[in-house]
C-alpha cells in the first residue's frame, strides 16, 4: 500500500514458507519473531520491516513485542554471546561479580559488542540448573560454579574459534 | 438502558448495568482519582490511583476498568485506600523530575493538580528519573520522555484513536519507556503531527513545539508588518484557558488581544474556508458534470489526513482536493492581494496563523507550493495553547477585552466558513455552495443536519436538483481505513463509487478539538464547542461562501473566477506519496 518497497533484506526459503503458513494464524508475531531471529542471530531493523509489511502489522507493535521479551535482540550479538545467569540462586552466588569481571575484561558493558565482534556480554534469567551457580552459558556450553579466576581461561578458549 | 443496584460508600445508587464502577460512582458524585485513565480511550488500568474496595472481596479493583455487577457494595474513600492511592501517587513522583516551575504544563498538569490534591509535601522515596534525551526531530511535537509517567495515554491515543503507530511502549518493568515506532526519532515514523498525543498528555512529556517567542520578535522587528489570522476552532475554545465555559464564541476579544500585543493587521481564516469552498466546491462541481477528475472528491484542508493519506493511502492522490487549506490560502493571499491593496512589500510581511492543531506548523513548509507567494506564505504558526500563554504572560486581560472586528480586505468571513471548525463542517459549506453552482439557486434550508454529530463515519445523500449526491465524512483518524477501503473496493471491482464527496478531519469532532486545542477536551467539551460553532453560523447574516462580500471582491479584482490561471497558482497544490518510515 504504502511506498515503502519490500524492505532490502533477504529473507531464506525456509523462513518465507514459515511466514507464509502462519500469516493467518493468531499470536503468529513471537513465532515469526523467533524464527528471524534463529536466522539472523538477532532481529535487524530491515527484517523487522519486512515482516511488518508481510504481515501487516505495524513496526511498532514488533518493536513492542521484540523489546518486551528479553529473549529478542535488535543488535547483533557478538560471535559468542556470554550469558550470565542472573536467577536468584546464581545471583546469590554471586552472578554479578562475574558479569562485572566479564566487563572489565573484555572491556564493553552489557549487550556490548567487543570491537573485533568476538564477544557479547548479556544477562539472563535462571538457565535451568541452579544447583550449579553461578552458571554461564557461551554458545552451546554450559559452565556451572564458576569462578572469576575461570573467566580469561574460558574467554581464551573461545577467542578465534 | 438496563440498570444495577449497587451501593456506593452505603449510598444505594441505581447504575447503568456494564458500566465501570468509575463512571457509576462520577454519576453518583463520588470523585474517584485518575491519572492514566481518559474517556476517549478504552481503560488501560496502568497506573493503579483508582483502586477502590468491594465489601466482601479481599482485593482492591481499578474503578476504571472493573464494571459493576447486581448488589455490589463500593468503596471509593478510606484511610487505607488513600493511603495506598498516596504511595502510587509518591512513586511516580520520585520518577518525576522536580521542575514544575519551569515545565510548560506548570498550572495545566494532572500529577501535579493530583500531588496538590494529595496534599504531598515531601517524596519518601530515592528520586529515580530516567536519563532519556528530548526528541526536538519533529517540527510540530516535542517528545520528553524524563517527564512520562508511563500512563500510555499518547501511545493509545496514536494506535487505537488515530491508527498511526507512531508511538509505542519500548521494554518492560520499570524500563519502560515510551518511543517512536521502531524506536527512532519522531520525526522518522509515520507521525501525521495530529498533537493528539499532546492534547491528552497528563504531564509535560509530550507537547507542541513552542513558537510564541517567534511572534514576539516579529512584532518587535521595525519594518515588518504583522498579518495574524485565526482560525475557526480556535474561536470557541481559547476562551476556556481564561476560565470561560468551552463553546463561548470569543473571535471579537481574540482580535482585540492580537492588536494589544501588537499585531498590525487582524485576518481571519473563516475568510480563506469561504475561499477555499469557492475552489474547492468548483472542483467537485466540474468532477461531478464535466467529469475533469477523480470521483469521489476528498477533502484536503486538515494537514494530518493528508500526511495520512500520502503515507498510508498514496493511490488515492488523485482523489484529493487540489484546494489548499484555508490557513495556506490566507497565508498567499496576505502576501499578494493584500500587499498590492494596502501596498506593502510583501517580503515585510510576516504571515502568521493561530491554529487548533500541530500538523499546520508542518503543513507551512510540506511542499514548494506553501511559497507561492514567492515567500513563505504562512511564516510560521502557533497552536490556540501557544497564544493563550502568550497572552497571559503580556499581561492581557482576556475576557475583559472588548469586541473588535476583523481587517479589511480579507477578514469578512459567511457562517459557512466558521463550520469548518467541525467535523462535517467543509462539507456542510461545501454543499451549500454547490447547491448553488449546479442550480442556480440557494438551498432553502442551509444546515445539513445529516453530515452533523459525532458518529465516527456520517454517511448522506443530499438531493441537487433530482440529482443524489452520496457524501461520507469521517473524523478521528481510526475511522477513515475501512472509508478509503469502501472507495477502493469498488474501484478495483470497476462499480459506481459508493460516494461523490469525502469529508476527513484526523481528530475526533474536527479541528475544535485539534492537537492544539486548550487541555481537558472530552466529548462533552467537544460537544458544546460544535454548539459554539453553530451558533456562530446561525448568528451571521450571510450563510454561503458565495454570498461573501469580501469573496466576491478578490475574484473581481485579482483572481478572476474560481479555478481560474490565478487561483491555480496560489490557491491550489500538489501531493506526492511519502514513505512511512524515513529510516
Amino acid at each position: 500500500m504504502s511506498v515503502n518497497a519490500i524492505a532490502d533484506i533477504e529473507f531464506s526459503s525456509e523462513l518465507t514458507d514459515f511466514i507464509t503458513e502462519w500469516k493467518e494464524k493468531p499470536g503468529n508475531l513471537i513465532m515469526i519473531l523467533h524464527k528471524v531471529q534463529q536466522e539472523f542471530g538477532f532481529i535487524p531493523r530491515e527484517a523487522a520491516m519486512k515482516v511488518s509489511e508481510l504481515l501487516d502489522v505495524p513496526l511498532a507493535k514488533i518493536y513492542g513485542v521484540a523489546t518486551f521479551y528479553h529473549f529478542f535482540k535488535l543488535k547483533k550479538p557478538g560471535k559468542h554471546n556470554i550469558q550470565v545467569c542472573m536467577g536468584t540462586a546464581c545471583y546469590l552466588k554471586g552472578g554479578q561479580d562475574l558479569v562485572e569481571e566479564l566487563q572489565s575484561l573484555l572491556g564493553v558493558e552489557l549487550e556490548e559488542v567487543t570491537d573485533d565482534g568476538e564477544f557479547s556480554i548479556e544477562t539472563v534469567r535462571c538457565v535451568g540448573c541452579c544447583g550449579l551457580a553461578p552458571v554461564m552459558v557461551v554458545g552451546d556450553e554450559v559452565f556451572g560454579k564458576v569462578e572469576k579466576q575461570q573467566l580469561p581461561e574460558i574467554i581464551a578458549k573461545f577467542r578465534n574459534r | 438502558m438496563s440498570t444495577v443496584n449497587i451501593k456506593i460508600n452505603g449510598i444505594p445508587a441505581e447504575v447503568e448495568a456494564g458500566s465501570t464502577i468509575l463512571t457509576a460512582a462520577r454519576k453518583a458524585g463520588f470523585k474517584i482519582p485518575t491519572l492514566c485513565y481518559h474517556p476517549d480511550l478504552p481503560a488501560w488500568a496502568s497506573c493503579g490511583i483508582c483502586v477502590v474496595k468491594i465489601e466482601g472481596s479481599p482485593k482492591m479493583l481499578r474503578a476504571c476498568a472493573a464494571t459493576v455487577s447486581e448488589g455490589m457494595s463500593v468503596i471509593t474513600q478510606d484511610p487505607e485506600i488513600h493511603e495506598i492511592r498516596k504511595t502510587v501517587l509518591e512513586l511516580i513522583l520520585s520518577t518525576h523530575p522536580n521542575d514544575c516551575l519551569q515545565c510548560l504544563r506548570n498550572g495545566q498538569c494532572e500529577l501535579q493538580t493530583m500531588a496538590a490534591d494529595f496534599g504531598i509535601r515531601e517524596v519518601p522515596f530515592e528520586a529515580r528519573v530516567q536519563e532519556i534525551p528530548r526528541d526536538e526531530s519533529s517540527c510540530s511535537i516535542v517528545f520528553n520522555p524524563q517527564k512520562c509517567i508511563k500512563c500510555g495515554r499518547c501511545v493509545n491515543v496514536c494506535q487505537q484513536l488515530q491508527d498511526v503507530w507512531a508511538l509505542e511502549f519500548i521494554g518492560r518493568g520499570d524500563g519502560t519507556r515510551m518511543a517512536g515506532a521502531g524506536d527512532v526519532v519522531l520525526n522518522e515514523t509515520p507521525c501525521i503531527k495530529c498533537g493528539q498525543c499532546s492534547a491528552h498528555c497528563p504531564v509535560g512529556a509530550i507537547y507542541e513545539v513552542d513558537e510564541t517567542h517567534k511572534l514576539l520578535e516579529a512584532i518587535h522587528t521595525p519594518d515588518l508588518h504583522v498579518a495574524v489570522q485565526i482560525a475557526p476552532a480556535v474561536r470557541v475554545a481559547i476562551g476556556e484557558a481564561f476560565g470561560m465555559e468551552p463553546g463561548e464564541i470569543t473571535t471579537g476579544k481574540i482580535y482585540a488581544a492580537l492588536r494589544r500585543l501588537g499585531v498590525d493587521a487582524v485576518f481571519d481564516t473563516n475568510f480563506a474556508a469561504d475561499l477555499t469552498i469557492m475552489e474547492e466546491g468548483t472542483e467537485f462541481v466540474s468532477r461531478l458534470t464535466k467529469g475533469t477528475g477523480a470521483i469521489p472528491l476528498i477533502t484536503s484542508c486538515c494537514p494530518a489526513w493528508t500526511d495520512y493519506m500520502e503515507k498510508y493511502f498514496p493511490d488515492m492522490i488523485p482523489h484529493f482536493s487540489t484546494a489548499k487549506s484555508p490557513m495556506m490560502m490566507q497565508g498567499a493571499v496576505t502576501k499578494t492581494y493584500y500587499a498590492q491593496k494596502a501596498n506593502i512589500d510583501p517580503a515585510k510581511i510576516c504571515s502568521v496563523a493561530i491554529m487548533p492543531c500541530t500538523a499546520k506548523k508542518y503543513e507551512t513548509r510540506r511542499s514548494d507550493n506553501m511559497q507561492s507567494s514567492g515567500y513563505n506564505d504562512v511564516d510560521f504558526v502557533l497552536t490556540t495553547r501557544e497564544l493563550a500563554r502568550l497572552i497571559k504572560a503580556q499581561g492581557i486581560e482576556f475576557t475583559k477585552l472588548p469586541d473588535e472586528k476583523a481587517d479589511s480586505p480579507i477578514g469578512m468571513y459567511s457562517g459557512a466558513g466558521t463550520i469548518f471548525g467541525n467535523t462535517g463542517g467543509v462539507m456542510e459549506a461545501a454543499i451549500r455552495t454547490a447547491y448553488n453552482l449546479i442550480t442556480g439557486k440557494n438551498l432553502e434550508k442551509v444546515e445539513v443536519d445529516a453530515v452533523r454529530g459525532m458518529e465516527g463515519v456520517k454517511r448522506g445523500a443530499i438531493n441537487v436538483d433530482g440529482t443524489e449526491v452520496r457524501v461520507a465524512v469521517a473524523h478521528g483518524m481510526a475511522n477513515v481505513r475501512d472509508l478509503m477501503k469502501e472507495v477502493q473496493q469498488a474501484r478495483e471491482e470497476g462499480k459506481e463509487p459508493p460516494y461523490h464527496f469525502i469529508e476527513v478531519m484526523a481528530c475526533r469532532g474536527g479541528c475544535i478539538a485539534g492537537g492544539g486545542q486548550p487541555y481537558f477536551t472530552t466529548d462533552e467539551v467537544r460537544r458544546k464547542r460544535v454548539e459554539g460553532i453553530y451558533k456562530d453560523d446561525e448568528a451571521s447574516t450571510v450563510r454561503c461562501s458565495h454570498e461573501n462580500p469580501e469573496i466576491i471582491e478578490i475574484y473581481k479584482d485579482f483572481l478572476g473566477s474560481p479555478n481560474s490561471h490565478t487561483a491555480h497558482q496560489y490557491l491550489h497544490t500538489e501531493y506526492v506519496p511519502r514513505p512511512l518510515y524515513r529510516k
